[in-house]
């Protein structure tokens, strides 16, 4: 993985002595919380329901032990033990006291992490495929591009006080883990005819109160020109996003206001003007150093089949479940790619506790080259596992209630912190997952209903991405009660669709038995072989729409 | 400033977070800050609503709490409780996690 060298040292150092400085004036009264609150929220610092909280960010979500033992050491010292992992593959801390911060900060700079664009309008944590690197189907590893794409926008003062956030995602394999066509800017690895890597580009896509799908605007951009791309993108949205109105400040609208041929006719004009000096022409030796941090890591050359696993698979019934729908096919024979589940049956969703993430560390650290993955569906990932190692694994997992044998499955939820933390929420999300977790505990019958993605947002700004839940659920708030509206057919891969509100809200009450009723639903009229997803493609909203308002 | 309270709202509390840790506190009679919502205040009616709200500006002159505002409490069994959900989980903590924190300690408040 990527290794600060001086210059990003010394960076996140000024700026952890910086944000220091800030605390202590803030803390004496020297600064007003006016003068204050933009500074905090560009160091990650938010002000919750309960107390701040504190956004690390995971650039791709790629983590090392010794990274995650931090993480650990942090949640113990000074939070309450446990920390959650958010659907933009980062860490938040719901309780830290900002008179803590700095040490946190501090903490965090001795293992190259820091708190730098998780807030702000500026370009946010760049997002990966958790396979990356090992996915089999893959043209290039998207973390090179990533980490490309983090050091151009670092600090960039141009894009440091943009309309509103933006977010870059990034997917190297044609089947899509990163969500790319529902941000701002998706970026698709592809090859061209003469066996060139290049960019297909996405922009204008987001979720939040206005669902939009992202726009093709480039089949191809060469490698040695995406920043200057790019570059074109963010000058063309800095200059014509909308500054006077905080709801149509992103990108999506820009592009759905003056449609995507002019937005492409734009970043043309722009991308001509930059390429023409040349300045941000990507040079070969820059972009292989960055490369050598991703080099494959010592693979042994291994039979693709392991005895020890089909064994351990026939022995043990409840390890072939987790087989099943947590190991994934890696592009090395004798290795496979291990998802943890962060959702136990009645657990809140991402969240890990300190003593679980020692226990991943050091599991990393034995079983896959002392790295893992954060992914956007708030579930952990070990790349590189031996197939012969993939029981010890298991079993090391299961000790530390981390073996759920649920990944894409009904209890594989995403869910927004929602009213339990958040201040701007207007509903509780957590609970509902819990709830729906426990209503579909039984493993066997999870399988039997095989991949189903139910996503729940506690309020219209989508964290919890519910418009690309298979099933999404959305709280509201009637004069003080929360209701639950539900959409069907979202979907976030590589056939990104925005879900239809299947009718009116339910109530707190209501919303399990509906999600059954929707299950129920589908059970009965899926043809052999099809998803949830498929079978709602094939008959649309109107079966679903009749089961659920007959029977509320 | 946020509006959590809502027109013709009979009783009302004031909440801030403190500075230096953002925890959740209510202003008292004697102009202090606790963290429990039995201490609050409570102000009848709109004109002494007004009036406990004014009584959060020097605190925050002070830089001692932020973001102070008014919510609708009602009073049950000599008791003070949040009208809203979003305000009883201020109080109580979230109603998930129930091992730790707030939520542990005020176990009866949230169902």
């Amino acid at each position: 993985m990527y290794r600060y060298d001086e210059f990003d040292q010394q960076l996140v150092n000024e700026r952890v002595a910086q944000f220091s400085g800030q605390v202590a004036r803030r803390l004496t009264g020297e600064l007003t919380e006016d003068e204050f609150k933009p500074l905090r929220l560009m160091n990650g610092v938010y002000l919750q329901l309960h107390a701040y909280m504190l956004r690390i960010a995971i650039p791709y979500g790629t983590l090392s032990s010794k990274q995650l033992r931090m993480l650990a050491h942090i949640g113990r010292k000074y939070d309450r033990g446990y920390g959650h992992f958010t659907t933009r593959q980062n860490l938040q801390f719901n309780w830290p006291a900002l008179k803590d911060v700095p040490d946190i900060l501090k903490d965090l700079a001795s293992v190259e992490m820091h708190c730098i664009q998780t807030s702000g309008n500026c370009i946010r944590n760049v997002t990966s495929d958790q396979y990356a690197g090992a996915a089999k189907n893959e043209l290039e590893d998207p973390r090179i591009v990533s980490e490309i794409i983090r050091q151009w926008s670092t600090f960039h003062p141009e894009f440091s006080y943009l309309p509103r956030k933006f977010k870059i995602a990034v997917s190297g394999t044609p089947d899509d883990r990163a969500a790319i066509r529902v941000h701002d800017i998706g970026i698709q690895i592809v090859q061209n005819g003469q066996g060139e890597i290049g960019y297909e580009i996405y922009v204008g896509g987001g979720l939040g109160r206005t669902p939009m799908i992202g726009k093709k605007i480039s089949g191809f951009v060469p490698k040695a020109d995406l920043l200057a791309y790019l570059e074109a993108i963010m000058r063309v949205y800095n200059m014509y996003g909308r500054r006077d109105n905080i709801y149509k400040a992103r990108i999506k609208i820009l592009v759905h206001e003056i449609g995507v041929e002019e937005m492409q006719r734009q970043v043309e004009a722009e991308f001509a003007e930059i390429r023409k000096s040349g300045t941000l022409h990507l040079p070969e030796e820059e972009i292989a150093r960055i490369e050598a941090y991703f080099q494959p890591p010592a693979y042994e050359d291994l039979p693709d089949e392991s005895t020890e696993l089909n064994k351990a698979v026939v022995a043990d019934p409840a390890f072939a479940n987790w087989v099943k729908s947590n190991v994934a096919q890696h592009k090395v024979p004798g290795y496979a790619i291990v998802n943890i589940s962060l959702k136990p049956i009645g657990g809140v969703p991402g969240d890990c506790t300190s003593d679980q993430m020692d226990a991943i560390a050091d599991i990393a650290e034995k079983f896959s080259f002392d790295e893992l993955r954060v992914t956007h569906e708030q579930n952990l990932t070990l790349a590189h596992v031996r197939k012969k190692d993939l029981y010890a694994v298991y079993e090391a997992l299961k000790a530390h209630d981390l073996a759920t044998a649920n990944i894409g499955l009904i209890t594989d939820q995403i869910a927004c912190p929602g009213l339990d933390y958040c201040a701007l929420a207007n509903a509780r999300s957590i609970p509902l997952a819990q709830q729906i977790s426990e209503r579909f505990a039984d493993i066997e019958r999870q399988h039997e209903i095989g991949e189903l993605k139910i996503n729940t947002s506690g309020c219209i700004n989508a964290c919890g991405h519910h418009h690309v839940g298979h099933i999404g659920i959305l709280g509201v708030d009637k004069k003080g009660v929360e209701y639950y509206q539900v959409t069907l057919g979202g979907a976030a891969d590589e056939k990104t669709a925005i879900g239809d509100i299947v009718g009116r809200a339910f109530t707190e009450d209501e919303i399990v038995d509906a999600i059954e009723t929707i299950v129920t639903t589908y059970i009965g009229i899926r043809k052999d072989g099809e998803r949830f997803i498929d079978t709602y493609r094939r008959v649309g909203v109107d079966p679903f729409k009749e089961s659920l308002y007959e029977t509320h | 400033m946020a509006q959590h309270t809502r027109k013709g709202a009979q009783f009302q509390a004031l909440t801030a977070n403190r500075l230096s840790d953002g925890i959740v506190v209510y202003l008292t009679r004697e102009d202090r800050w606790s963290e429990s919502l039995q201490d609050a205040d409570v102000a009848e009616g709109k004109e002494a609503g007004e009036a406990l709200l004014a009584r959060a500006a020097p605190s925050v002159e002070a830089n001692e709490v932020v973001e102070p505002y008014l919510f609708e409490v009602s009073l049950e069994d000599e008791s003070v409780r949040a009208v809203s959900v979003r305000e009883t989980i201020r109080q109580a903590g979230p109603t998930v996690r129930r091992d730790l924190g707030k939520q542990a300690e005020l176990a009866g408040v949230h169902r």
